[in-house]
């Protein structure tokens, strides 16, 4: 079996009149299947346009991003992945489960498969009595839920999402990442998530890749050794290898040895 | 749950209610204060009923000639209704055509600008002989006129913007042009649209009203403000002004009314 996602080699400049940015240099990575994977960094290290180079919305200066074993356009096109942003992005003039059910009824799924589908999903991420509100009857967090089920419509093997609970508060965001463990553990998808909080990384994954700006390169890739997504509770946040999983991802992330705030340590 | 829900909805209606009684009563209060000085000024002044008659004659003339001023609103009406009708149409399907094809949006730029800050009505007389004067059809095409300029602009605006999370969502989806156009582009031009519509309503009223000025048949509030003041009954010229400002506003209102119910869960 292929990987998920097979990121070899990829330079990925932005060139405007006054000057270019290399927002990506030779990054390689790999991510298994069922792999719960988090690239983490500073702003403008290039986790988000890594993100959106395996989601083929934009496309490399250079090197192959390869989705099972296909180019990042190819199975684009064949549906293999879902995604959900920072922003839900969902669409104010249809019901909740109309957004849900956007791309199956984008890829001509029939009403009554669509429907039982619809009624999966609503209940998978608790919302069964919200199916014919709209978005703006929705809190922040109910909406981003929405566009977690609407990203797993298509049971795709490969979810790949874009700092999802950036904008919600502190408490919100644990439940919803709690949620994301028994959700990854229930479909066994490949997980491709952006994030800039370490705890949210380091709770999530089995892997974390910590990225350095200008230009965006892998820094170091931190394992996690937590056990299973069916093992990612809430109990994990007291546990003694969380913290030590949150402390070693900090460390690579100042990179290397640990030192006082305020020293340079480049 | 559903208790402290509903305490809040409690609380929201008794704020929004409070906002109501200042959004309502408040313009009242104000108007009724207007109207007062209006009157006493021209008993106290002495003010020439030709030169500005007092209120209240206005309102008894308007109450005395309602079966006069009821026919004209309405043939006033009726031609900007079909104005607006037709303005409409054009402006939004010219501005779909001119969001597909971006050279006919470059090209016809100017010519759209050209047209909107030509004083449309300033047309009505080259219209008249144009076409037949005995008929509504000019004061009809100087309302379409009218409407098609902040429909066509603020529905092509509606039709180029689109949230960047949108587009990228439909791409991942590999969702076909006209998939995106139906989902997507249509649905989220609509508040611009709207938009659009709104301003035009009431100039539809206005621009037929004011062709009116300009020739064809004796029909409208126009016509029949001229005639009015021909026979130096002032008080019923101000009257057919009052039908004007009832039949415009009618127009935004049902245009706004009919924009809440489309637009309903939409966040403004």
């Amino acid at each position: 079996m292929s990987a998920a996602v097979t990121v070899t080699g990829v330079n990925k400049t932005f060139a405007s009149k006054k000057q270019t940015t290399i927002a990506l240099e030779a990054v390689d990575l790999e991510v298994a299947a069922g792999e719960f994977v988090s690239l983490i960094g500073p702003s403008g290290c290039g986790k988000s346009t890594l993100l959106r180079l395996i989601a083929d919305l934009d496309a490399p200066t250079s090197g192959t991003v390869q989705v099972f074993g296909k180019s990042a356009k190819q199975a684009r096109l064949d549906q293999d992945y879902g995604i959900a942003f920072q922003q839900a992005g969902l669409l104010p003039w249809r019901t909740v489960r109309e957004n849900i059910e956007l791309p199956l009824q984008l890829h001509r799924v029939a009403a009554s498969a669509r429907r039982a589908r619809g009624d999966e999903l609503l209940a998978l991420i608790g919302l069964g009595e919200f199916g014919d509100r709209y978005p703006d009857q929705l809190s922040g967090g109910m909406q981003q839920r929405v566009a977690i089920a609407r990203a797993l419509a298509e049971s795709p093997k490969l979810l790949l999402m874009d700092e999802p609970f950036g904008a919600l508060d502190e408490m919100t965001r644990e439940r919803m990442q709690t949620e994301l463990a028994r959700i990854c553990a229930d479909t066994g998808a490949a997980v491709v998530f952006v994030t800039h909080s370490i705890p949210e990384a380091v709770f999530l994954s089995d892997r974390v890749v910590v990225m350095s700006p200008r230009p965006g390169r892998i820094r170091e890739i931190v394992p996690i050794t937590l056990g299973g997504a069916q093992e990612r509770t809430e109990g994990l946040r007291e546990d003694a290898a969380f913290f030590a999983g949150v402390s070693a991802v900090r460390e690579a992330l100042h990179g290397g040895t640990p030192t006082a705030l305020g020293v340079d340590n480049r | 749950m559903s208790q402290a829900l509903g305490q809040a909805q409690g609380a929201l209606a008794g704020s929004a209610a409070r906002g109501r009684v200042r959004t309502v009563v408040a313009p009242l209060v104000l108007g009724v204060a207007i109207v007062l000085l209006w009157q006493a000024a021209t008993v106290v002044l002495a003010i020439k009923p030709f030169v500005l008659p007092a209120p209240f004659a206005i309102g008894a003339r308007f109450a005395d000639r309602i079966e006069f001023i009821v026919p004209a609103a309405l043939a006033t009406g009726w031609n900007a209704l079909l104005g607006l009708v037709v303005g409409a149409v054009v402006g939004i399907l010219i501005a779909a055509l001119a969001a597909a094809v971006r050279p006919i949006e470059q090209l016809g730029a100017p010519i759209a600008t050209a047209l909107s800050v030509i004083p449309i009505v300033s047309l009505a007389p080259v219209f008249y002989t144009m076409f037949d004067s005995s008929t509504d059809t000019t004061r009809v095409i100087v309302a379409a006129i009218a409407v098609f300029v902040p429909v066509y602009f603020n529905t092509l605006r509606g039709l180029l913007t689109s949230l960047p999370v949108h587009r990228d969502l439909m791409r991942a989806y590999a969702a076909t042009g006209w998939q995106t156009t139906r989902t997507v582009t249509l649905p989220g031009a609509l508040p611009f649209l709207f938009t659009g519509l709104r301003i035009a309503s009431s100039l539809a009223v206005i621009s037929s009203l004011v062709a009116e000025y300009f020739g064809g048949p004796v029909t409208g509030l126009g016509k029949a403000v001229t005639s009015a003041v021909s026979s130096s009954d002032y008080p019923l010229a101000w009257a057919f002004v009052i039908g004007a400002i009832v039949t415009g506003l009618a127009f935004y209102l049902v245009t706004y009314a009919i924009e809440l119910i489309v637009l309903r869960h939409r966040r403004r």
